[in-house]
């Protein structure tokens, strides 16, 4: 029997009831679902959930893998490129707009119009912008950049944007004395070149949404803090400087969230953009997982990198819900 | 004009240009004709507008653009509904641990997809709804709610709770008072959800490609990716289905863009 | 609220808008990657010709784009493992077959088929082989194509004084590919955007180092990926790569195909498909471009079949046998083949209707030994042939010949095969 008056009290959590029930099935017994599959022997079309015995056998196989440490690799790269480059632009934008001006409305607009596009429409078109043999770099002949650098007697530019195998500022001599085991790494650790044209992709479609959260907290910020920084003689880069940017820092870490959990799962714009690169210089975990998963049918493997995934995901989404329900209880 | 206002519009207006470049790419590039399009080409007007590459990138991406109609508008509309119920009672209706169990439901905005992809497509299947929009639908309803339920509670929770008290001193219940008190107060947090979810629902791609293995049922992002990834589709095709496939979500930005962006602007997404 | 009472009929739009097939009508489904050019047009021969003989039936070409099936090979494989199958699908011969389809119970066995159409009289029984497991063959083969051959620019390398004979060593490549570098020509054409491109190289190089038995051997665990014969045909295989075209990681291996046609490069180690596409370019056979069996392949035919099966439990398996019967017809396989530039899989098609190249492969396939290809899924399991183009990945890039031929090795075990 239920005890209606539990009902009555609780009619707030009968309402929440289906939400609660989707999400308990959908999120959370679906994680848990996936994370039994990375420990289980299936790894073909055959269904077999017999567990791998040693347990931890996919997990240990991943890590060695050098395509995954490839990926691990490029989602910290991109994660650091992409973040602080839309974070940098879009609070300059806000900047920008953060006063009377003619126009406003439209600057707005039109630099959060990528954000309504999707990453497979505009990562169709930047694979064209980045194509070596054309796009960006017709620019460097049509501006006759080439040109002067050809009569200095220097190499014309012409770069393999996404197909540049290169990986630069390599730091595994560093690793390789500062970690035990540092120098068993299969794979260079440094910046894939190729990841950048993706970095800058993703900045444009997002920059435009950072700066609408900056300039929600730019309207946030009083008249007579502005005029109180001024009158301290305080000009107006520094005023941004000392004053309204350190102000913004809530925002700053609200927008960086959202962007981060846009980059560690990113797949659209890559699969669409340059799919795994030259020598995985692009790939990323969330291509891993699809590739195993439905082309490999190495089942254990995919729900494996999915579960590090989620993993990288809750060290950054964790401890800010924690936070910020905390300091709201109090 | 002084000369910082003139620094500031070359630097606004030169970041304009840049933000516009690959959407002036993919536009000039559906006009061209099968013949003058080429990458040496590609930043060059075309000599004479051409339809061609629209007509035939609407014949072959209309079916899949029916689809993602089909699919946005019903999985839009109840994912903001659920929300709006949910955030009702996590602002209005607290009650213990109803703090806790936000935080848990709104996990599920974080977590990457593809940690629950296989164990989605199972279950879709056991209840036989895998491979059809309905399926679909579901399954951008449920990975809805978490963050329409984030906006409308952020956006409740400025609502007086004092309204709230009035309603219920005159006897109106919990779900009355949201018909009759709420729900009219609501426009313009709707009209957040509805534009974030259409936007979102309608630019994805991994649940579209997993979910719906035919191609016939397919959304439209899935298509044009097939579009452009098969060797035999000439370039101003690609480009002017991308501009097909874009249409619906840039037309929903330029009209009602402003709501969204003063609900954006005034904290609707932020936990 | 107006919005709710919409949303049962927007519902019901939605489930309109998923099934909007009629039952009534008699149909069957039929899955290929084919949809570009002449693979699409050759694929239009066969279905014509079922549409022709039953025009009652509702023919659903579930074709999917995106080339080599890298995008339909998700969609085939969540929909089998859904219970959700097409009535029949496009595979390779070999461990593709077996090790996706037949193992765990997707396809029927053909063998009535084969027995009442005459087939085992009509195809080589080595191929017979191929498809069969216990007796009971899975798959209707409708095209041969030739893996190991070497295309080349005719012009471009007669300007340089060079002419080919019926057979080209490693050696005479690597000469001729050094005369072409003083020339600023690019010897190897290439186009790896999709790594199975520069993977057909590699294995034409490894089955022209190791020769036929011992590159058998590494499928049966006789031969493992660190022998030093092995090892030297990656060596080689490096050494090809060496001068290749230096924009192959931005380009499709068709849009190497023109390059080759263009005279940018001279050489072009790649499948017989290529065939179809130089002829659709415009080019002549024997004048603009000529051909020769990949260095030290001379007497090995690299084979890649296209087959279709028979679901198990297929929704419409009258209409599907019967689409199967119509695809191992003679006229049917001549047609199919004239336009997708391949041989056919019955003995018996009419020779004569074949250009040059067509009769030298035909020939080639009589008298040489017919092997399996790799990077097509034939010889090994689907797993190994992922960590195949993984560590091709890489190694196109690092060049590490150990590292490479030590994770062949390793995946080579786990896939359950190697030493």
């Amino acid at each position: 029997m239920v005890n209606p008056h539990w009902l009555v009290r609780n009619k707030g959590l009968l309402f929440l009831l289906p939400s609660l029930l989707l999400t308990a099935i959908f999120v959370y017994g679906f994680i848990g679902t996936s994370f039994f599959y990375s420990l289980t022997n299936w790894r073909t079309l055959a269904v077999d959930l017999s567990l791998r015995d040693p347990l931890w056998q996919t997990y240990t196989d991943m890590l060695a893998m050098p395509r995954f440490q490839a990926d691990l690799r490029n989602t910290l790269v991109f994660t650091v490129l992409f973040i602080g480059l839309a974070v940098g632009i879009g609070l300059g934008l806000a900047i920008l707009l953060d006063r009377q001006i003619a126009g406003r409305g439209f600057f707005r607009s039109a630099f959060l119009f990528p954000y309504a596009l999707s990453f497979i429409v505009t990562g169709v078109v930047w694979r064209w912008i980045f194509n070596p043999e054309t796009g960006i770099n017709l620019f460097f002949d049509i501006l006759g950049i080439n040109q002067v650098l050809e009569s200095a007697g220097m190499r014309p530019l012409s770069p393999g944007w996404t197909t540049d195998p290169e990986v630069v500022l390599s730091v595994n001599q560093v690793l390789a004395h500062a970690l035990p085991g540092g120098a068993t790494f299969q794979i260079e650790w440094g910046i894939p070149v190729a990841l950048i044209p993706i970095a800058i992709a993703a900045t444009w479609q997002l920059s435009g949404f950072v700066m609408a959260m900056y300039l929600g907290g730019l309207g946030g910020i009083s008249r007579q803090v502005r005029d109180a920084a001024r009158i301290d003689g305080a000009g107006e880069f520094r005023m941004y400087r000392s004053v309204i940017i350190p102000m913004l820092t809530p925002i700053t870490i609200s927008t960086a969230i959202i962007l981060l959990h846009v980059s560690l799962k990113i797949f659209d714009l890559v699969f669409a953009m340059s799919g795994v690169g030259p020598g995985f210089a692009t790939d990323v975990p969330a291509i891993f997982v699809f590739e195993m998963m439905f082309k490999a049918a190495r089942y254990n493997l995919g729900a494996a990198a999915s579960i590090v995934m989620l993993i990288a995901s809750c060290l950054i989404i964790v401890p800010y819900l924690v936070h910020t329900f905390r300091s709201r209880e109090t | 004009m002084s000369l910082k206002r003139g620094i500031l519009w070359f630097t606004l207006g030169f970041a304009l240009i840049l933000y516009a470049l690959p959407v002036y790419v993919m536009t000039i590039n559906g006009f061209k004709d099968a013949s003058s399009v080429s990458l040496a080409t590609m930043w060059q007007l075309p000599g004479r507008a051409s339809l061609g590459g629209f007509a035939e990138a609407w014949a072959m991406l209309s079916p899949n653009l029916r689809n993602s109609l089909v699919m946005v508008i019903p999985a839009a509309l109840l994912s903001s509904i659920i929300g709006a119920l949910n955030g009702y009672v996590f602002s209005k209706w607290r009650f213990r641990g109803s703090e806790v169990l936000f935080a848990l439901l709104l996990f599920g905005f974080f977590i990457p997809y593809q940690a629950i992809l296989l164990p989605l497509v199972r279950f879709l299947q056991w209840i036989s709804v895998y491979g059809t929009l309905p399926g679909l639908v579901l399954t951008h309803v449920v990975y809805g709610i978490s963050v329409t339920t984030l906006i409308f509670r952020n956006f409740y929770v400025n609502i007086p709770g004092s309204i709230v008290e009035a309603a219920t001193v005159d006897g109106a219940g919990m779900v009355e008072t949201f018909w009759r008190v709420m729900l009219p107060l609501s426009l313009p947090a709707f009209a957040v959800t509805l534009i974030f979810q259409f936007t979102n629902i309608w630019n994805d791609f991994l649940f579209g490609i997993t979910v719906v293995p035919n191609p016939r049922a397919q959304p439209v992002t899935i298509a044009l990716n097939n579009l452009s990834g098969s060797f035999s589709v000439d370039w101003n095709v690609v480009m002017a289905g991308a501009v097909i496939a874009a249409l619906p979500t840039a037309v929903v930005y330029i009209g009602l863009g402003k709501f969204f962006v003063r609900g954006l602007v005034s904290g609707a997404i932020k936990a | 609220m107006r919005i709710l009472k919409l949303l049962p009929l927007l519902l019901l739009a939605a489930c309109q808008g998923a099934s909007d097939q009629t039952d009534t009508e008699k149909q069957v489904e039929v899955f290929t990657w084919w949809t570009s050019g002449s693979e699409a047009t050759a694929l239009e021969t066969v279905l014509d010709a079922y549409r022709g003989a039953y025009p009652e039936v509702d023919l659903i070409n579930a074709s999917v784009a995106g080339g080599g099936g890298s995008a339909a090979r998700p969609i085939l494989q969540t929909r089998l493992l859904g219970g959700n199958p097409p009535d029949s699908w496009q595979t390779h011969h070999g461990a593709e077959l077996m090790e996706y389809y037949v193992n765990p119970d997707f396809v029927a066995s053909l063998r009535d088929l084969y027995e009442a159409e005459g087939w085992y009289e009509l195809f080589a029984p080595s191929l017979i082989d191929m498809v069969s497991r216990d007796g009971e063959p899975y798959l209707v083969i409708l095209n041969l194509h030739r893996s190991n051959t070497l295309w080349y620019n005719k012009p471009l390398l007669a300007e340089h004084g060079v002419v080919i004979g019926d057979s080209l060593s490693l050696e005479e490549l690597l000469g001729i590919a050094e005369l072409l570098q003083s020339a600023n020509i690019p010897a190897m054409c290439m186009g790896d955007t999709g790594i199975w491109a520069t993977g057909i190289m590699f294995e034409n190089t490894l089955v022209g180092t190791v020769g036929p038995e011992r590159y058998l051997g590494l499928w049966d665990g006789t031969v493992s990926f660190t022998d030093p014969d092995v090892m030297a045909a990656i060596e080689n295989y490096g050494r090809l790569l060496d001068y290749q075209n230096a924009d192959h990681a931005a380009l499709s291996w068709d849009q190497a195909a023109k390059k080759l046609g263009d005279g940018d490069c001279a050489f072009y180690s790649m499948g017989d498909w290529v065939y179809g596409e130089l002829i659709q370019n415009g080019l002549e056979e024997n004048v603009d471009f000529g051909w020769v069996a990949h260095p030290g392949s001379d007497g090995t035919f690299l084979l890649v079949t296209d087959g279709f099966t028979l679901a198990k439990g297929a929704p419409n398996p009258t209409e599907a046998l019967e689409l199967l019967r119509i695809m191992g017809d003679r006229v049917v396989q001549e047609d199919f083949n004239l336009i997708k530039g391949s041989i056919c899989a019955r003995t018996d098609c009419d020779r004569s209707r074949f250009g040059p190249y067509l009769q030298w492969s035909m020939d080639k396939y009589a008298e040489g030994a017919a092997v399996p290809t790799v990077i097509h899924g034939s010889a090994a399991p689907p797993a190994f042939q992922q960590a195949l183009n993984d560590a091709l990945t890489n190694f196109v890039v690092q060049r590490d010949p150990l590292a490479f031929a030590e994770t062949l090795a390793r995946e080579a075990r786990a896939a359950g095969f190697g030493q």
